[in-house]
């Protein structure tokens, strides 16, 4: 845990990562609030407040007396929100560096290929 | 929410100093709270006042919503560590142990035992003959195990090494969770016990410098670095804890609202930034505050 960021959006990205790379899969139960809590050594309430932030966005649903499940759909949703996020976090930032430096349209789409094909 | 214990306009004055200065807070039930400060900020004497230990000077006190000074049934519901127990010249640390279950009802008896074998504690030695870091396990043991609905440590780690004392951050928390109860965590060392606090309250020369929820403070101040005057246009209207000059570059770090608004405009100016940990914001906001004693810190 980073602690200069609030924890309970770190735990709610958490989750959503593992919806994301499947380690979660869709209707699957996600660790209680106190297995979080234990696990990263941190406030119960905090650990709680991040699982909240997940059932208000709709990505997580509470099984009454059994616990938090994910939502049918819950993954194609995280992917769209992050495609924003992609473009905010990633893009304008590359972007505005290759300013600074003088890097020209093309040269920047041929460093985005050269990347690709490393990968 | 239920309140634990409630102070309005608290003060202890000594003879040439004032210890605890006009302090109005509110403690909740069932959360951590973090009670920070540096040596001599107030910290002590403000959770004597809380466990009546020591009579206010002037102003409010309520513990449990009653009065706590000679107050059996307030007291019977808190237990104090405090760095400087003394115990009985004859006691062992069984003692100890046996004796705990006189003063606190939630009394766990098995579990302290539990416990005490956890952090290798000698039953049958002499409370005199302890180590520093074994004195401050007894502290520990009794402080968990006493299950008081008002727990207050003050300092408690002191001459632990980091595995007795990850030991205690990971039984606190377990046995927290299991029986919630509202607990005081008194400290100068940050770093290690910020993930488990709910609630920070800060005091610097006996006044109350921060009173807010922990998360809510992680990543509201930022560090921005470059030339003066983008500095200067980016900290505008807000309250700057920190400045460092190095040539004409400005190092600064400013409030704000915590969230990515920030670092965006600062981006957008060409200013380097980063976010800045909850232990970084305090040592930053105790020392503003002593440039400018008057003032409590408004973020």
């Amino acid at each position: 845990m980073d602690d200069s960021r609030p924890i309970f959006v770190q735990i709610a990205e958490k989750i959503e990562n593992d919806i994301i790379d499947g380690t979660l899969p869709e209707e699957t139960q996600v660790p209680s609030t106190n297995q979080f809590a234990a696990f990263y050594q941190i406030n119960p309430a905090t650990a709680a407040k991040g699982v909240n932030v997940l059932v208000d966005d709709g990505i997580l649903y509470k099984k009454r007396g059994i616990g938090m499940f994910i939502k049918e759909g819950a993954r194609a949703v995280l992917i769209e929100k992050r495609k924003e996020q992609f473009y905010e976090q990633y893009v304008l930032s590359m972007v505005r560096e290759a300013k600074k430096l003088g890097i020209t349209q093309d040269q920047l789409a041929d460093m985005i290929r050269r990347g690709e094909n490393k990968e | 929410m239920s309140v634990v214990v409630e102070t309005k306009g608290l003060r202890k004055a000594y003879k040439d100093t004032v210890a605890v200065d006009n302090v109005s807070l509110k403690i909740a039930e069932n959360k951590i709270y973090g009670l920070l400060g540096r040596n001599g900020a107030g910290k002590t004497t403000l959770m004597h006042l809380m466990t009546a230990q020591q009579l206010p000077t002037s102003g409010e006190l309520k513990v449990f919503g009653e009065n706590p000074y000679e107050n059996e049934r307030v007291l019977k519901r808190t237990c104090f560590i405090k760095e400087s127990q003394k115990y009985p010249d004859t006691f062992r640390v069984k003692d100890v142990l046996e004796t705990a279950a006189d003063f606190f009802p939630g009394w766990d008896r098995e579990y302290a035992y539990s416990l005490a074998d956890e952090f290798r504690l000698p039953l049958r030695r002499g409370m005199k003959k302890l180590s520093r870091g074994m004195l401050a396990s007894v502290g520990i043991i009794v402080g968990i195990a006493s299950r008081a609905p008002l727990t207050i440590f003050d300092e408690p780690y002191l001459g632990l090494d980091a595995v007795a004392r990850s030991l205690f951050y990971d039984r606190l928390m377990e046995d927290y969770t299991e029986h919630p109860r509202t607990i005081v965590l008194s400290t100068h060392l940050i770093d290690e016990i910020s993930k488990l606090l709910e609630h920070v309250i800060l005091i610097e020369g006996g006044k109350l410098l921060l009173d807010e929820d922990a998360d809510a403070l992680r990543g509201r101040a930022i560090r921005v670095s470059g030339p003066a005057f983008k500095v200067n246009e980016f900290a505008e209207g807000r309250k700057t804890v920190h400045r460092q000059t190095l040539g004409g570059l400005v190092s600064a770090v400013v409030i704000g609202d915590g969230d990515g608004g920030d670092r965006e405009r600062a981006q957008r100016l060409g200013l380097s930034s980063e976010t800045v940990t909850l232990q970084q914001l305090v040592v930053h906001m105790t020392n503003a505050s002593n440039a400018n004693p008057e003032r409590k810190a408004e973020i």
